[in-house]
């Protein structure tokens, strides 16, 4: 960890889905050029938080910068506590099976073997699994392995889930479902922060909404008030489908 | 010529009915081999993974440098071993010049960078793939080494095999190490080696097509059991746990 | 029954050649540093078998050229010498490595070439001689080139044909590098001349458009000696056993062995130890 991130638990002994994640300061840059560079950001505690913007406007490199994948070069980053999970675009699944990938991620999580084994049972039944825990989890459709890989990153019980456009590349109906466990993550109050392209998506799932414009935050709001009258220039051309990155 | 699948039938019937010195040829050859990939896996193998997962500084270097001992001459590293373990060496008094031992460590000195080359080079690509969700799962770079090894094991076989390959047809360095001792330190290579250079060129090829059709053997040996061995395994153990099918 | 004939041949055999008395422990295995003639003749698996029966002892043979051996040897990766090259033997024994050097055997060197024999070696009064007739139709020739004992005396033969091939390039001059057996292999292969132990042509199997062309000439004595590894300068030595191995060879048992040994059906060593 960069000595200029610190991971701190803002609000000691308050409800961990109460805080803040908070930035200050956060400058990253990548070949010369600066991608990422936010004097002050706060999240809304708790619901979902969609990052919209252009292509190459910064939302997947702010959310690896968030979640520590990515170490900035200045700035302080302080998240509340608790385990973090991230969900990518394409789903990053062992090649090992079913089973084994939910129990790769509580092993690492420090469970031990039995209550791991009973847990990862019970998630896979729950969620349909059952029958196929044993099968290579690289067999199964493009949307149950994203739906497993969601399911791996929840297991956790993360504070925090970010998730880099986890349907981008899936069917309407694999989309839907995708959806649905992040309804229920935020539900029990696992605040969730999710890169996206369809404004649609955003209008469904988001509370709140993070523009973001060349690295720079554009916009920031409630969801409702976002998509009923962006106040930015940047948010009215991102909603009418004209917001390019300039060369 | 036309004597060559006489010469060849005659080699493999000595095999398959259980001439003794052939197949102690046979066997020894095997045993030197195996234990040098063995060996060379148990070093090559997490090194491969460490250079793929790390950025130590001068990796390039040591990357490049390991790319080109993996052409090392057989005869250079088993002249340097004859130095070494030489009565007048410095590892005389232990005495292994001319045994198995000896051969097994020339082989494993040559067949390691080989593994380590292509476990680093296969792993890299498996890194890169896994790297972000290790990380994101709490996996810190070292720790990921395990877990590339298991999940990379199709192509770690695949590199296990090459060195094996290398070191069942290597015959420079064992035959300087080993000498070819007749019932001690023979193995199919020398033994090659020693009948072409009293003109029995057929018998000659004929063991040297006998040892392609055992180095066969061992490939596809070593497939099937990999492709057993690649099925996930572990928590399948338990009780009710999951049936395991074959992977990938 | 026949084994117990062996073991008082054996016996009577060891007290013939003046043997200590039985060796007090298990008897140790010894390594001999030798050349490729005496391996690939035949001779070793024709004789060993039978002194290993008869003291116990087990003979590890290592078989590289006269020159390699005797580098080998210095160093104390053997126990026994057993080599061709009577002057470079001495040497090993005056410079310490080895104790007291025997006559065990010897045989000869024959001129091999190809049956139409271009040079016309077969005309030749000498072993000089015919290697003049070589260098003058600049007829291709194959040499060890690799300090082996047979290399030197090919050297030497040159040296009194007032020859000297090799020192520049000379198509006609091949130096291989490599032991006989690969030498004659070449040879075959490039129908030329070389020079070789009478032992290892016989036994040699591929032999091609290779004959003898030249043979008899007393300048082709071809003599094998045997050296202990000093146990003073090599104390893992096993001297012991080395000694055995020695007095064996060189005694009535071994040099009947040797006698008896056939390869193809022809004697190639002649035992002649003092």
């Amino acid at each position: 960890m960069n000595a200029a991130v610190r991971h701190e638990a803002l609000t000691p002994g308050g409800e961990a889905f109460r805080a803040r994640l908070r930035v200050r300061g956060l400058r990253k840059s990548a070949g010369g050029v600066l991608r990422i560079s936010i004097d002050e950001l706060g999240l809304a505690p708790g619901g979902v938080t969609m990052v919209l913007g252009a292509n190459g406007a910064g939302k997947s490199l702010l959310l690896r910068l968030l979640h520590g994948l990515v170490l900035p070069d200045e700035g302080t980053i302080a998240a509340p506590p608790g385990v973090q999970s991230m969900v990518f675009q394409r789903p990053v699944l062992l090649r090992r099976s079913v089973f084994a990938n939910l129990d790769f991620a509580l092993k690492i999580a420090g469970i031990g073997r039995a209550e791991r084994h009973r847990s990862v049972r019970e998630l896979l039944s729950r969620h349909g699994f059952g029958d196929r825990a044993g099968q290579p989890a690289r067999s199964l459709s493009g949307g149950e392995q994203q739906r497993l890989a969601m399911i791996r990153a929840l297991s956790v019980s993360p504070a925090i889930l970010f998730l880099d456009e986890p349907s981008a590349s899936l069917d309407p109906a694999a989309t839907s479902s995708i959806e649905a466990l992040i309804r229920s993550a935020a539900r029990q109050g696992t605040k969730v922060v999710m890169v996206t392209h369809d404004p649609g998506q955003a209008r469904r799932l988001g509370d709140e909404v993070l523009l973001l414009h060349r690295g720079r935050i554009a916009e920031q709001g409630p969801a409702a008030e976002f998509f009923a009258g962006p106040v930015s220039g940047a948010g009215r051309a991102y909603l009418d489908g004209s917001l390019y990155l300039d060369p | 010529m036309q004597d060559f699948s006489q010469s060849f039938l005659s080699a493999l019937w000595l095999i398959l009915s259980g001439d003794g010195d052939l197949w102690a040829i046979v066997i020894l050859s095997l045993q030197v081999s195996l234990g040098a990939v063995v060996i060379a896996a148990a070093i090559g193998m997490p090194l491969g993974a460490w250079l793929a997962v790390s950025r130590p500084p001068g990796r390039r270097a040591i990357i490049t440098v390991l790319n080109a001992l993996m052409g090392l001459p057989p005869v250079v590293v088993g002249l340097a071993l004859y130095l070494l373990l030489s009565r007048a060496g410095p590892l005389g008094p232990l005495e292994l010049l001319y045994t198995p031992t000896a051969m097994i460590a020339a082989q494993a000195v040559l067949v390691t960078p080989i593994i380590a080359a292509l476990s680093r080079s296969a792993l890299e690509g498996l890194w890169d793939e896994y790297a972000e969700q290790l990380t994101s799962l709490g996996q810190s770079r070292l720790g990921a080494i395990p877990t590339l090894i298991r999940d990379g094991r199709a192509a770690l076989i695949t590199a296990a095999l090459a060195g094996f390959g290398r070191a069942i047809a290597e015959v420079g360095a064992v035959l300087i190490v080993g000498g070819n001792i007749n019932h001690a330190t023979r193995v199919m290579t020398t033994t090659i080696a020693l009948e072409t250079s009293k003109g029995n060129l057929d018998l000659a090829l004929a063991l040297g097509s006998v040892l392609i059709l055992i180095a066969l053997l061992v490939n596809v040996a070593v497939s099937i059991v990999g492709r057993d061995g690649a099925s996930p395994s572990g928590p399948s153990a338990s009780g009710t746990g999951p049936q395991m099918a074959g992977a990938r | 029954m026949i084994k117990l004939i062996a073991l008082c041949a054996g016996v009577s055999g060891a007290l013939a050649a003046g043997l200590p008395a039985p060796l007090a422990a298990e008897p140790r295995a010894i390594t001999v540093q030798s050349t490729t003639s005496t391996q690939n003749s035949g001779l070793f698996d024709g004789i060993l078998p039978q002194f290993t029966q008869e003291t116990g002892i087990p003979v590890r043979v290592v078989a590289v050229g006269t020159g390699q051996a005797i580098r080998n040897a210095a160093n104390g990766d053997g126990d026994v010498l057993l080599v061709h090259a009577k002057p470079d033997e001495e040497a090993f024994v005056e410079a310490g490595f080895g104790l007291e050097r025997r006559d065990v055997m010897y045989n000869d060197f024959v001129l091999v070439g190809p049956g139409d024999d271009s040079a016309g070696v077969r005309a030749a009064v000498d072993a000089p001689a015919a290697l003049q007739a070589i260098a003058q139709a600049g007829a291709p020739f194959a040499s060890r080139g690799d300090d082996s004992g047979t290399h030197k005396a090919e050297r030497a033969l040159w040296a009194a044909a007032g020859e000297e091939p090799g020192r520049a390039a000379q198509a006609w001059y091949r130096e291989t590098g490599q032991g006989m057996g690969a030498t004659l292999n070449i040879a075959a292969g490039m129908e030329a001349y070389a020079l070789t132990d009478r032992a290892t042509w016989i036994a040699f199997g591929n032999k091609g458009p290779l004959e003898i062309v030249f043979e008899g000439d007393p300048a082709l004595f071809n003599q094998y000696g045997v050296i202990l590894v000093n146990p003073e300068r090599h104390p893992f030595v096993h001297a012991e056993e080395g000694q055995a191995f020695i007095d064996w060879l060189t005694g009535p048992r071994g040099q009947a062995a040797i006698a008896a040994f056939r390869a193809n059906g022809e004697q190639v060593f002649f035992p002649n130890a003092g």
